[in-house]
């Protein structure tokens, strides 16, 4: 019966998209993630006032964020080609697309994780130096902690955001279900394939949503 | 204990500085409730700062209890801010732990372990009175209840000094009476030195042995509390004085009572210490020809005794009202006249 309707949709191919999109995201959110919080807590502490201060590193690391965010995602895939080639041997694949999903994502998200920082009270950074706190403890049981809802809602955008990149990477053949979508649906008119492909994405979405909302919410104790 | 030498603290550049802390010098006994008054802008909360090393003087030296605050820095200064803990106006609990999680934390910066830091917690909060409340999260408790928080945690690492910054600003009158009396408490039973800041008189009536009085970021009068109360010397003393025992409504009381009786003198008489207990106005209506009406009366229980003021209408003969008058300053009650 499904097949009545949508005669042109390969359930294997779509399936094997869809693990390779569910892939390519998870992949590069943890390590956006990381990155993204290393860069947002170096932004933070060497800003003027802070355990770090230093207007040098700061700037530099700001401006390196601001230039990085700034680069349309497509552009970047084809500027950062040959770094993918150097780091993963080829520029095929959904590993292929790692590279720039991590490098177009991590400094949105440091914005996201500097935001979330500097909501943080004064009054408990201060407190946990009064406390005799040394920079790693500040940094791990406190600052991360405090701002844990915050940095978690943010990934959650950001997350969301890397399924539209993959999607986007599908242009230089990472795979998933933009590939999908572009290749097999648009490119041979074959709508059902793409309405199907957007359908799973947008599932991926959702899924991610709500994931997020539960887990801000479950720890959100203020 | 504490020894403030010439200490100075500039924010800011040569150009532009703000002088917050100017010149202090002063110096806190062991055991003892040291409070600092001042208004918002007179420089307190930095000089409180300057104790623990959260600020660092421009000039001068800060000592704690052997420590040279004032120079000492990294390791040695996060060790010697395990003992001079700090209490706050606005609790700065963090949000994500537990009460007994909050309390735990400063033992876990010191590295204590595991066991000894649940049984260092149940200890505090029996103490601080918020037993069955260790696993409530700050947002679930009240405003005094997270001062308690506050002070079981800056109690965990058994400190020497414990710094007050406005610790009672943020809470009702009642509110406030229970937190100065637990750390009156705290005081007596485990013998720490207690610096506290406040822009409220009340406080250092009430927990306060020693005084000083800060105003654009100096020192202007120090004491013992009853001392002060009873001789206010700089301007901005009185008025912090005046702040406990004059009710704002005196002053409309003793002009109503002038427009009623222009015939009366009006005193106001203060006593101190062991005079609050004589009989002293017994003595002056039964020796001398008057009468006396009491328009107003104030008693202020401070650490070192109690304080007291009257305001008196005295009607009668010219010459034994005077008399009158005589007779109080010799029986060494503070009597001031408001005139007829």
């Amino acid at each position: 019966m499904i097949s009545t309707y949508l005669p042109n949709v390969d359930w294997t191919k779509m399936w094997d998209a869809t693990v390779e999109t569910l892939y390519m995201t998870a992949v590069s959110t943890v390590f956006t993630f990381i990155f993204g919080l290393a860069l947002g807590i170096l932004l933070f502490l060497t800003a003027p006032g802070h355990i770090w201060a230093n207007r040098l590193v700061n700037v530099l690391t700001g401006s390196l964020v601001n230039i990085f965010r700034s680069i349309p995602f497509i552009i970047l895939i084809i500027l950062l080609i040959p770094f993918t080639k150097f780091l993963i041997g080829t520029i095929r694949g959904p590993e292929a697309a790692m590279p720039a999903l991590i490098i177009g994502a991590a400094p949105f998200y440091a914005r996201m994780v500097l935001i979330a920082l500097r909501e943080i009270d004064k009054g408990v950074l201060e407190a946990a130096r009064s406390m005799g706190a040394k920079t790693s403890t500040i940094i791990f049981k406190v600052l991360l902690p405090e701002s844990m809802p915050a940095l978690l809602s943010g990934i959650t955008v950001t997350a969301i955001a890397l399924v539209g990149y993959t999607a986007m990477a599908g242009i230089i053949g990472a795979g998933g279900l933009g590939t999908l979508a572009f290749l097999d649906g648009f490119q041979r008119s074959r709508t059902d394939v793409t309405l199907v492909s957007t359908v799973l994405i947008l599932v991926v979405v959702f899924i991610i949503q709500f994931a997020g909302d539960f887990a801000v919410k479950k720890l959100d104790k203020r | 204990m504490i020894q403030l030498t010439n200490v100075n603290k500039r924010f800011g550049t040569s150009g532009a500085a703000i002088t917050a802390v100017d010149d202090v010098t002063l110096t806190i006994g062991e055991g003892k409730i040291y409070g600092i008054i001042g208004y918002s802008g007179a420089g307190k909360s930095t000089l409180i700062r300057l104790l623990n090393g959260l600020e660092r003087p421009t000039d001068g030296t800060v000592e704690v209890n052997g420590r040279l605050m004032s120079s000492i820095g990294g390791k040695e200064l996060r060790q010697a801010r395990q003992k001079v803990s700090m209490i706050f106006q606005h609790f700065n609990l963090l949000w994500s732990r537990t009460v007994k999680e909050n309390i735990t934390f400063p033992l876990e910066i010191a590295g204590i372990n595991k066991t000894e830091r649940e049984r260092k917690a149940a200890e505090l909060i029996e103490l601080v009175g918020l037993a069955g409340r260790e696993n409530a999260y700050p947002s679930q408790l009240s405003g005094g209840q997270k001062q308690r928080v506050g002070i079981a945690r800056a109690l965990a690492n058994d400190p020497e000094v414990l710094l007050c910054d406005e610790a009672t600003s943020a809470l009702d009158p009642e509110t406030t009476d229970a937190i100065l009396d637990l750390l009156t408490s705290i005081n007596e039973r485990l013998g720490l030195t207690i610096v506290l800041i406040t822009h409220e008189m009340h406080v250092i009536r009430k927990i306060c042995h020693e005084v000083a009085v800060m105003e654009q970021g100096r020192v202007v009068e120090t004491g013992d509390v009853l001392e002060i109360f009873q001789s206010p010397k700089a301007p901005i003393t009185k008025r912090f004085v005046s702040q406990v025992t004059e009710p704002e409504d005196a002053k409309k009381v003793m002009s109503l009572m002038r427009q009623d009786h222009p015939d009366g003198t009006l005193v106001k008489l203060a006593f101190v210490g062991e005079r609050t207990e004589q009989p002293v106005l017994a003595s002056l209506i039964r020796e001398f020809p008057i009468d006396v009406s009491i328009l107003q009366g104030n008693i202020s229980q401070t650490r070192g005794g109690a304080y007291g003021t009257l305001i008196l209408q005295l009607t009668g003969d010219e010459a034994a009202t005077q008399k009158a008058i005589t007779f109080l300053h010799e029986q060494g009650v503070q009597t001031e006249v408001f005139g007829k």
